[in-house]
């Protein structure tokens, strides 16, 4: 559904009198299959929203190619706004506006008649639980609220692929897990979704396959199962007194290790062999011990071991 | 058709979201009454002239091409506004045409100038203004024209700078020397030759020059073809200038 090869994208940017070139994506391939939940997981600045921007037609590629629902990027952009739907980062409703205002006429720019653009509207409205403010200013929205409109404008005029940039940023737990229902319910639609984040809960229980970006660039790909499959062995996390991290660092300093305000974690083959030397090291250099843990690879281990940076930190 | 179609659609939901602003009408009616109420006592002596009559002959027509110039001009601020909320975007990812999201914002400013005008001149009537139907209807033609310039000026402007900080004072900078040199709220008959010589460069004075000779009546006169002549293609320019940043892309 989704084909790119070598996608490039460079930004001229200027601070004071230097002159910087920003390469915010460097070469980017991606494979995502029809029906799929397909997840862009990164840190801030790892060039997701600017991949997405591409894909939608907004900004031209520096190099490379795709194939977008079977229409060619750089050949037929026209052919692509029809098929797809793009859902920016930052919103896109007017405050002034009602959201049946705006849904009626992003339907209409998209070649809809009226009548078929009220008829889809009102849908839409009822599918997203939204009839109830439906002919209220955007202005009195909440977040949550706010948010549902911005992915009904994405997808009324139902296209075959839609790109949600970061759709649950800033939404509390409970609609998060609401957001994640109506994303499942637009796949069971027969949509294809192409969705970023950077949490990796959401990666890990919503996507079906993600992509790992990080400096312009995918450093892992496959299902989230796949991708901590990968990363053979356990995790250990050793819980500490803040001020005895550089201490405890010292004394496993043998162990593959990464610190944290309050622990550090462990890369280790068999976390049950490694324990038992794990407290005697921590013991004889008599650093006192907060708790201890042992667990499966996260998809943060995962990008930490690929980038050799924790995507909790960045 | 498809563009015809897309600008009704823009223009439609801009008047609306226009209409809905209550406060924004009371100025826009409010400020030029005042212009009118207020200069004009000083109006007869200061122009020489023998009636009220003939100095508003003279007064109007520079208050309306002021107003079509100003009002054009800072329309881009709103677009601002437009792009931070994300709705120029979302109009972007769709096939609209992107003439047409130039069009339907400039028309919208071309028909509530108009609007203005028209009131400004039922006013004037009060204060025995005359003017014949045909060349007033001319007269707003070159209105229409010089708003649709400066408004698409000012929209392909506003994409460029994406910012109010540098929209305002880049604004003000264009609309200084243009108002000055152009003899809009007094006419230009007594300046000194190489003021005059500067104002002919400036294509607002022509467009000034032939709405006050329609605004006297007289038709014939070569200002009012070349003033709606120049007016015309610096609108077209502007147009097709404005719709190509609509069409680049805009962060
Ligand atoms: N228009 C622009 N001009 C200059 N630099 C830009 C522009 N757009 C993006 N960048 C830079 O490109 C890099 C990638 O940005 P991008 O927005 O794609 O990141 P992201 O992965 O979406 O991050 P986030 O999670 O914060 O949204 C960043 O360093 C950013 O500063
Ligand atoms: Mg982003």
């Amino acid at each position: 559904m989704i084909e790119t090869r070598g996608l490039r994208k460079s930004f001229k940017s200027r601070q004071g009198r230097e002159k910087k070139t920003i390469e915010a994506v460097r070469g980017v391939d991606l494979d995502v299959a029809e029906g799929e939940i397909f997840g862009f997981l990164g840190p801030n600045g790892a060039g997701k929203t600017t991949t997405l921007r591409m894909l939608a037609t907004l900004i031209e590629p520096d190099g490379g190619s795709a194939t977008i629902a079977g229409a060619d990027l750089r050949a037929d952009p026209g052919e692509v706004r029809r098929r797809i739907g793009y859902v920016a980062q930052g919103g896109s409703t007017w405050d002034g506006s009602t959201a049946r205002e705006e849904l009626v006429l992003q339907a209409r720019l998209y070649g809809v008649s009226k009548a078929d653009a009220r008829a889809r509207t009102a849908q839409v409205l009822e599918a997203f639980q939204l009839s109830e403010y439906a002919d209220r200013k955007c202005q009195t929205y909440s977040g949550g609220q706010r948010r549902r409109v911005d992915i009904a404008l994405g997808i009324i005029h139902e296209p075959k692929v839609v790109f949600l940039d970061e759709p649950t940023t800033g939404l509390d737990p409970q609609s998060r897990a609401h957001m994640w229902d109506e994303v499942r319910r637009l796949r069971a639609e027969g949509m294809t979704v192409f969705i970023t984040t950077h949490y990796l809960d959401e990666a890990d229980a919503l996507c079906d396959r993600i992509s790992i970006m990080d400096n312009g660039e995918i450093v892992a790909s496959g299902t989230p199962s796949e991708l901590k499959r990968e990363i053979s062995g356990d995790v250990v996390r050793v819980g500490l007194a803040p001020g005895s991290i550089s201490a405890a660092a010292q004394a496993l300093n043998a162990y593959k290790i990464e610190t944290y305000d309050d622990s550090v974690r462990l890369f280790v083959e068999d976390g049950a062999v490694a324990i038992p030397q794990i407290l005697r090291a921590l013991d004889a250099a008599d650093v006192p011990l907060g708790g201890i843990e042992l667990r499966r690879p996260s998809l943060d281990d995962v990008f930490l071991t690929k980038t050799g940076r924790s995507l909790r930190e960045s | 058709m498809k563009l015809l179609r897309d600008t009704s659609l823009i223009f439609q939901r801009q008047a609306q979201l226009l209409l809905r602003n209550p406060v924004w009408i009371l100025v826009g009616v409010f400020q030029p009454v005042m212009y009118l109420l207020l200069f004009a006592p000083l109006l007869k002596p200061a122009l020489q002239v023998n009636s009220n009559a003939e100095a508003y002959e003279i007064f109007v027509p520079g208050l309306l091409v002021l107003l079509a110039i100003f009002g054009g001009l800072f329309q881009g601020f709103g677009l601002i506004a437009e792009l931070r909320a994300g709705v120029i975007e979302r109009s972007r990812v769709t096939p609209v045409s992107r003439l047409a999201l130039l069009l339907g914002r400039s028309l919208r400013d071309v028909v509530s100038l108009i609007a203005q005008a028209v009131i400004i001149t039922l006013l004037a009537l009060l204060f025995d203004l005359r003017v014949f139907i045909g060349n007033l209807l001319l007269a707003y033609l070159m209105l229409a024209l010089i708003s649709l310039m400066t408004s698409a000026l000012s929209y392909g402007i506003a994409l460029v700078v994406k910012s109010e900080d540098a929209l305002a004072p880049l604004m003000n900078t264009v609309a200084q020397p243009v108002l000055l040199l152009s003899g809009i709220l007094l006419p230009l008959t007594f300046a000194p030759g190489w003021l005059q010589g500067i104002a002919d460069w400036n294509p607002f004075s022509w467009a000034v020059n032939g709405t006050r000779a329609l605004f006297r009546g007289d038709l014939g006169a070569p200002d009012v073809w070349q003033g709606l002549l120049i007016m015309a293609v610096l609108a077209l320019l502007a147009v097709l200038w404005a719709a190509r940043e609509f069409s680049r892309s805009v962060r």
